[in-house]
């Protein structure tokens, strides 16, 4: 084979190379991401393959962005976006300073603690259904066993107040770990030399943290949110088994709504306008996101 | 500022103490994270009313009866019946006659958790194939609009699941291959070559030019440098992507549940399916969810400081 | 599915004339596997039995699907929208058949029938309308009944048959303490029980449906609303539902089925179906649940709560009656490879010693010769209660869009009764204003 290519030239071996790849993205994500474009304009209903379809220009997009329960999911998901980021980072920060340290057996701890972002959601999130269950569920005794309040006196999946904490449990649970590696990262990144420097100015070891070990690791945090961001504003299968969306709607995420306007009621037209509007949504978030981040970097 | 000045003991080295204060806190949060998984293995073997006894039971007679009913389906019959039939066949036989059960057949679950096998490694050996020869490509040439693509691939990594599906839903209907493994593969390697490309880029920039120049002095074309000087250098790299890569292949749910129904399930969307006789059978579900982690474990545990290093390497590129 | 497509070109006529001329001939099938589609739940595993005699009996393979319910129609609908050949038999729910025979997904089996004798008129009347007939009232047949269901109740008869409680239960209500025949009786009964110390262990008065992702509540809430007066449309003008889903009689049901719901049901059962209610009263700790009568067979054979411990009844009455319709018929599917042998299913399947044995292993006959059967109310407990029910089952929408009638439903009652939103009146009102969206999306309301 190499021997058949050995007159290949430089710029043919590229293309060569990047091709499978572009051929893929283009026939698996930006041809449906056209389609999806072209579908948000007409009432097309994937289930009806014998009705007419017609033209209904932004209709979709207005009756996406003027439906309050549509609005509703978008609060549901800013809430849990919120939380399980600012909870990952404060906990994963911890850690990944913690295990920096270097104590003894910190490879196998660190270990330990990645499992949980290796599992699946969806079988995880069934489980911790059962976790929950205000009667026979272990969260409940474990919360009563340290609070003392009666186990079968709260339900974490019933309660329209509690549910939605239910959920950020989980994802922080899950996810905890890997802002922590990305974290643990930063902190290696650091060279000794700024440290032995600033100990030779006397600063203390609080100035230290502050000044050096905060600012220098800042870009890889803010990766870390970037990314649990991007996959957080996404949620679905987690949430989907543990509440699907309940109760009413109080855990009802933009992806869920989503699939039950896509998948169960089958408006695909409607649906589209709303896949669309949360990727443009999201891409334009990220987008200036990211010039923060490389300003921070390049400080 | 003045410049670093060597001293006997380096000053970034924490104290002893501090040490230990860290090791035990960083122990304490693994430990108490560890405690649902636990509770999935220990589920496992329970029997079913154990499972979902109140309140929850530490202490119990551990029993095979969730993976019994994991691999089986029974059906309930009257004692008669049962008296009436010639003597069990295997332990799970046994079990099942216990409850007033006989085992009408094997369940799906083997079927599933070899498509998963199949569509997780099938997808990763692609995703990452391709993902080397991009990253190659984007790193060693002068490709036209080179970030522009590069940030085109990225930003395909954000779409949701669920909003491409739709489009991806009708497309595999017309080409039939919906609920097709070669149809979930190339949907896997679509998500997952995204990533691919990044990570592998990032190790790859990292490797000198210089090896690939002196291989090619000495005779060796782009593709031989390639293939026996880059590879090679790349092999952390590549294993890291690849867990990556196999880990969300292996977990995922959305796709699967929307684009699979039988003949190409996936493990995910079948496991929280697992009902007995009421609810769900807590016991097979666990034992389901287990066997299921197994691989994963393994490849964690197997592979962890190519995972350290492979996110710290992607997450500094990035 | 191409081969079959040029083997039978198109019409649905031609290829059950093709089926029929190769029915019977067993040689031909040999080693064919059909799949059969249906719920996972007690009565699929009698069908698993029942089926080794089609296979015994034809050479013809069968394979199943079953899919728990909360996912059933998701999977399914799913499965017959993207053209899927998983399935070449489906036991469908009732809803679907509108939009099954509208999309084509199942074939119409009016022909099919004629040539076989199968007589819809050997049925009961309730099971084909619900189950085959598309639209509803008129002879066009795309499934025939399997699965007669609808939704029942069982109660703990040792639990309410202790003199203590008996004796309590007089004092308080001044009346014999027996299984409820109207839904204030009920009421009594359940918040009786709630909260009760019984045999050492608290339990609780009733188990009412409470799901939330698929069709659970709207399941549960039907049978208070049929009986206190709600009505899907005017009956004398179609699709005209205010003042009839929303009726003054409507909101008081839903606050009837929401007090259930606070006073008389165990804690944490806020989004249970089928399943948690089984477990809930297999472990002993209710008094009454609401469940599908497909259910009670299994129930009746449970060694911790069946046989002399439990009753049945049919659905508590009010100002009127109703229940709940469940069940299902057997469809074949169209784009199915075998679709010769899987009517010779359907043909095996209809014969009234296959029905009888059917009901005999724990599935519920739709066939007259079955239920007519003089000793068919002593063969089971349940067996009075079903009938009673038959006689008074009404459905949901089964029009095309009812997925998007149904999730309107889920959510605006669910919002209500579970996470405490809004009154019973903004619900049922809202309810009627996403209906209307939904029919006047489908041109069938102005």
């Amino acid at each position: 084979m190499a021997g058949a290519l050995r007159g290949l030239s430089d710029r043919t071996i590229a293309w060569l190379f990047i091709g499978p790849t572009m051929l893929i993205l283009l026939v698996i994500n930006i041809f449906p991401l056209i389609w999806t474009i072209k579908l948000s304009f007409t009432n097309y209903r994937a289930n009806r393959p014998n009705a007419a379809v017609s033209d209904v220009g932004i209709d979709n997009y207005v009756s996406v962005l003027t439906d309050p329960d549509i609005w509703l999911a978008m609060q549901a998901t800013a809430h849990f976006l919120f939380w399980t980021i600012a909870l990952q980072m404060v906990i994963g920060f911890t850690l990944a300073w913690l295990i920096d340290r270097k104590f003894r057996g910190h490879g196998f701890w660190t270990t330990l603690i990645l499992i949980p972002m290796m599992l699946s959601p969806a079988v995880v999130g069934n489980f911790w259904a059962f976790l929950y269950q205000p009667q026979v569920g272990l969260f409940n005794y474990a919360v009563a066993w340290l609070s003392g309040v009666p186990p079968s006196s709260f339900e974490m999946l019933g309660s329209v107040t509690l549910a939605p904490w239910a959920i950020i449990i989980v994802d922080t649970w899950m996810w905890t770990p890997y802002v922590m590696l990305i974290c643990l990262a930063g902190l290696r990144s650091i060279p000794d030399y700024i440290y032995e420097a600033a100990e030779v100015d006397r600063a203390s070891r609080w100035r230290q943290f502050w000044s050096i070990t905060l600012p220098m690791v800042l870009p890889f945090i803010m990766l870390a949110v970037l990314f649990r961001g991007i996959e957080n504003f996404k949620m679905f299968d987690m949430v989907n088994l543990l509440t699907s969306g309940g109760p009413g709607s109080a855990t009802e995420l933009a992806s869920i709504t989503l699939k039950r306007e896509a998948f169960e009621k089958w408006r695909t037209g409607y649906s589209s306008a709303f896949a669309i509007i949360l990727f443009v949504a999201m891409f334009g978030m990220a987008n200036i996101y990211v010039k923060a981040l490389n300003y921070v970097k390049s400080r | 500022m003045t410049t670093g000045i060597s001293t006997a003991h380096s000053v970034v080295e924490p104290t002893p103490a501090s040490r230990w204060v860290a090791g035990i806190l960083v122990a304490i949060y693994a430990l108490i994270t560890m405690i649902p998984l636990a509770w999935i293995i220990l589920t496992s073997i329970k029997s079913p009313p154990d499972s979902i006894s109140y309140p929850p039971k530490i202490v119990f007679e551990p029993t095979a009866e969730g993976y019994c009913n994991l691999f089986t389906t029974r059906s309930r019959q009257t004692p008669e019946y049962i008296a009436a039939l010639p003597p069990p066949a295997g332990k799970c036989d046994r079990v099942a006659r216990d409850n007033n059960m006989v085992v009408a057949g094997s369940s799906n679950y083997i079927p599933r958790f070899v498509n998963s096998l199949i569509i997780a490694f099938g997808s990763t050996i692609l995703s990452v194939g391709f993902g080397v020869m991009a990253a190659y490509a984007f790193s060693r040439f002068k490709v036209p609009l080179k970030d522009d693509l590069l940030f085109f691939i990225l930003s395909t990594r954000m779409m949701p699941p669920i909003a491409v599906a739709i489009p991806i839903y009708l497309m595999y209907r017309e080409l039939g291959l919906s609920d097709t493994r070669v149809g979930m593969i190339l949907l896997y390697t679509a998500v997952n070559i995204s990533l691919a490309v990044w990570l592998l880029k990032g190790f790859i920039d990292e490797i000198p030019r210089e090896y690939e120049e002196a291989a090619m002095v000495d005779g060796y074309t782009r593709l031989q440098a390639f293939c026996k000087v880059v590879l090679p250098q790349a092999t952390t790299g590549i294993v890291a992507t690849a867990i990556f890569c196999l880990i969300f292949a292996w977990n995922e749910y959305a796709f699967a549940v929307l684009l699979t129904s039988g003949d190409a399930q996936t493990a995910p969307p079948f496991i929280p399916i697992i009902i007995g006789e009421g609810g769900q059978d807590w016991p097979a579900v666990a034992a389901g969810t287990t066997l299921f982690l197994v691989p994963i474990l393994v490849f964690t545990v197997l592979l962890r400081r190519h995972l350290l290093r492979g996110i710290t390497f992607g997450a500094v590129r990035k | 599915m191409m081969k079959a497509t040029k083997l039978l070109p198109g019409a649905t006529t031609l290829a059950v004339a093709t089926a029929l001329s190769l029915a019977g001939t067993a040689v031909q099938a040999q080693d064919k596997t059909i799949t059969l589609c249906w719920a996972a739940w007690d009565p699929a595993n009698a069908l698993v039995e029942l089926s080794k005699d089609f296979t015994a009996k034809s050479g013809v393979k069968m394979k199943f699907e079953f899919v728990p319910w909360p996912n059933f129609a998701d999977r399914m609908l799913n499965e017959l929208n993207s053209k899927g050949k998983l399935c070449d038999l489906i036991i469908g729910d009732s809803q679907w058949i509108g939009g099954s025979a509208e999309s084509g997904h199942y074939v119409k089996l009016n022909a099919f029938f004629a040539k076989e004798g199968i007589k819809m008129s050997d049925f009961m009347p309730a099971t084909v309308t619900g189950y085959s007939e598309w639209p509803k009232g008129t002879p066009n047949y795309w499934a025939l009944p399997a699965m007669a269901d609808a939704v029942g109740w069982t109660y703990r008869k040792d639990w309410f048959a202790k003199p203590e409680i008996q004796g309590e239960f007089k004092k308080t209500f001044n009346r014999d303490l027996v299984p409820p025949k109207t839904w204030t009786e009920f009421k009594q009964v359940s918040e009786f029980f709630q909260g009760r110390m019984i045999d050492g262990k608290k339990i609780y008065g009733a188990y009412i449906f409470t799901e939330r992702g698929s069709e659970g509540i709207t399941m549960g809430v039907a049978n208070v609303l049929y009986p206190m007066g709600f009505k899907y449309a005017d009956p004398k003008k179609p699709y005209a539902m205010d003042g009839f889903v929303n009726s003054p009689d409507a909101v008081k049901a839903l606050e009837f089925y929401k007090a259930i719901y606070k006073g008389s049901t165990a804690p944490g059962m806020t989004n249970a179906y089928m399943g948690e209610g089984l477990d809930a009263f297999k472990s002993g700790q209710v008094a009454m649940m609401m469940n599908w009568f497909a259910f009670f067979p299994g129930l009746n054979k449970d060694p911790n709560v069946g046989g002399a411990k439990i009753g049945f009844f049919a659905n508590p009455s009010d100002k009127g009656k109703g229940v709940q319709l469940g069940g299902q018929g057997i469809s074949v599917v169209s784009y199915s490879p075998n679709k010769n042998e899987s009517l010779q299913y359907i043909k095996w399947f209809a014969s009234p010693d296959v029905q009888k044995k059917w009901q005999a292993l724990g599935g519920y006959s739709a066939h007259k010769a079955v239920l007519n059967d003089p000793g068919y109310v002593k063969s089971a407990p349940y067996a009075q209660a079903f009938l009673d029910s038959m006689g008074m089952v009404k459905d949901f929408w089964a029009e095309p869009s009812y997925a998007q009638l149904l999730l309107a439903m889920q959510k605006r009652v669910h919002d209500y009764v579970v996470a405490d939103k809004g009154t019973a009146k903004d619900a049922l009102d809202s309810l009627v204003l996403d209906w209307k969206k939904v029919f006047k999306d489908d041109d069938k309301i102005k």
